[in-house]
């Protein structure tokens, strides 16, 4: 029994990371996501062909391979990343190309109407993206949000590939000293899917909070 | 009263106005006193709500121009130049001009004080405290002060558009633009409404461009009134004679088409 608490101990370890990796990854994905999502809807093109050739190439590619050259390739070129950076970095960047979509479907589903309000009262652009078209953009965007979230948690298992010791590699260093194969994988399937409620409670009391105001009293 | 003797403060010169092959306005001409109060009238399509728009500098123009107090609208002086209008020059036009939509447009993430708070506390650096102020009379106004801390979605039609309208007078426009503003709103709810326009016409000396179906009250409410058809003006005169003395044989048809439709002239 005590040697399987240490083992559960080696796992919950992996899961901090997990979750640090989520957080983090998420965090770069939200800021990648609202750079190239506006990036799409500028006025200026080549603003809009960078954001549109990020989207694509981080949509297009795999993961996998993305996660292989921050780690691998990149230090070639003299870049060296630790491998929770290289981690974030890959998780974040294709994530965030799944991102901006959300973010600019969002904002153009904003009715023109909002627009012209803008126009009447004399706002600015940024004035009336800030006050008026985000915060109702944002609202719509975060069921979805919720969504890459939860990718992004399941994505992040292919850092054990980078020797990063997340849940999944150690779920497997577990297999390996024990030979149990049963135990391990199925405490970090139940982990996985906790941490993955969370984050769906999460974002439907965001959600609910945000929404609030708009069939009710400001409180 | 309209100031007939001072220099127009608006002066639309021969503009003209496409949506793809549909020519809605053509080489159109005419100009407004300041302090006049104008009703737009005339079928749908015939280009009133355009020429609103186009004031409020949601359309452009193919051709012509537009003075507004003076200065070109969508054009400017740049090293002696006249060229078009960069944005900060719409910016300080907009300044002048107010306008009031069919649909509202309020925004339905905010209350009805920010509604009418935002655009004076961000367009003009109006202080919070003075910001809330001002808007409360407005409200006041609209009799609607007690719906202060409502969201929109809680309203009447005929509160929405009162709270557009408080929203639109917050920023002291000179001129302000009613776009069909009860054309939208349940027939019980068009008279509060009516009322609030009432009392601007009569209150202030703002100028105030109508468009409108309402018959009656534009005749009770302008000084002056343009019949549109085809986006050409077909006649212009005092509502007098436009409602009561037609010249023109699309007037007088239209005008039939209106009275059998039930309106009051």
């Amino acid at each position: 029994m005590g040697q399987w608490a240490g083992y559960l101990q080696l796992i919950l370890d992996g899961a901090i990371v997990t979750i640090q990796l989520t957080l983090m990854g998420s965090a770069l994905a939200l800021v990648m996501a609202f750079l190239a999502g506006l990036g799409r809807l500028s006025r200026f093109a080549p603003v809009r062909w960078l954001a549109t050739a990020y989207i694509e190439f981080f949509r297009g590619t795999s993961i996998f391979v993305q996660l292989f050259w921050a780690y691998f390739v990149l230090p070639l070129f003299g870049f060296s990343l630790t491998p929770l950076q290289a981690g974030v970095l890959a998780l974040g960047l294709n994530v965030g190309a799944y991102g901006a979509e959300v973010v600019r479907g969002a904002i153009k589903s904003i009715g023109k109407e909002q627009y012209e309000a803008c126009t009447a009262l004399n706002f600015n652009r940024w004035q009336g993206l800030r006050y008026i078209i985000l915060p109702q953009a944002f609202v719509l965007m975060l069921p979805t949000f919720g969504n890459n979230a939860i990718e992004l948690l399941k994505a992040s298992a292919v850092v054990s590939l980078i020797s990063l010791t997340d849940m999944t590699f150690q779920a497997q260093v577990v297999r390996a000293q024990t030979g149990n194969t049963l135990v391990p994988f199925l405490t970090i399937l139940v982990l996985y899917f906790a941490i993955a409620c969370v984050i769906t409670f999460a974002i439907r009391g965001l959600e609910r909070h945000l929404t609030r105001g708009l069939d009710g009293i400001r409180s | 009263m309209p100031a007939l003797n001072s220099p127009p403060i608006i002066e639309i010169n021969g503009i003209s106005k496409s949506f793809g092959a549909f020519k809605v306005l053509n080489d159109l001409s005419f100009s407004v006193a300041p302090g006049e109060k104008l009703a737009l009238i005339g079928p749908s399509g015939s280009g009133k709500t355009t020429i609103l728009r186009i004031l409020m500098t949601l359309e452009g123009i193919d051709g012509g121009d537009i003075k507004v107090d003076g200065d070109d609208l969508y054009k400017m002086q740049r090293n002696g130049k006249l060229q078009p209008a960069d944005e900060a020059h719409l910016h300080k036009m907009r300044e002048k001009i107010g306008m009031v939509f069919q649909l509202f447009n309020l925004f339905p993430h905010k209350c009805v004080l920010d509604n009418v708070t935002l655009a004076p506390m961000l367009t003009k650096g109006v202080a919070r405290k003075d910001a809330e102020r001002h808007a409360m009379e407005l409200l006041e106004m609209v009799g609607l002060a007690d719906k202060a801390k409502s969201m929109p979605s809680q309203l009447s039609g005929g509160q929405k558009q009162r709270v557009a309208i408080a929203r639109a007078l917050a920023l002291k426009p000179k001129i302000m633009l009613f776009d069909e503003v009860t054309s939208a709103l349940d027939p019980e709810l068009v008279e509060e409404v009516l009322n609030v326009l009432w009392k601007l016409c009569r209150e202030t000396d703002m100028t105030m461009l109508l468009v409108t179906h309402e018959m009656g009250f534009a005749h009770d409410f302008a000084d002056r009134v343009l019949f549109f058809d085809r986006g050409r003006i077909v006649e212009d005169g005092k509502p007098d004679e436009i409602f009561r003395h037609p010249k023109q044989e699309r007037t007088q048809a239209f005008l039939k088409k209106i009275i059998a439709a039930g309106h009051r002239v």
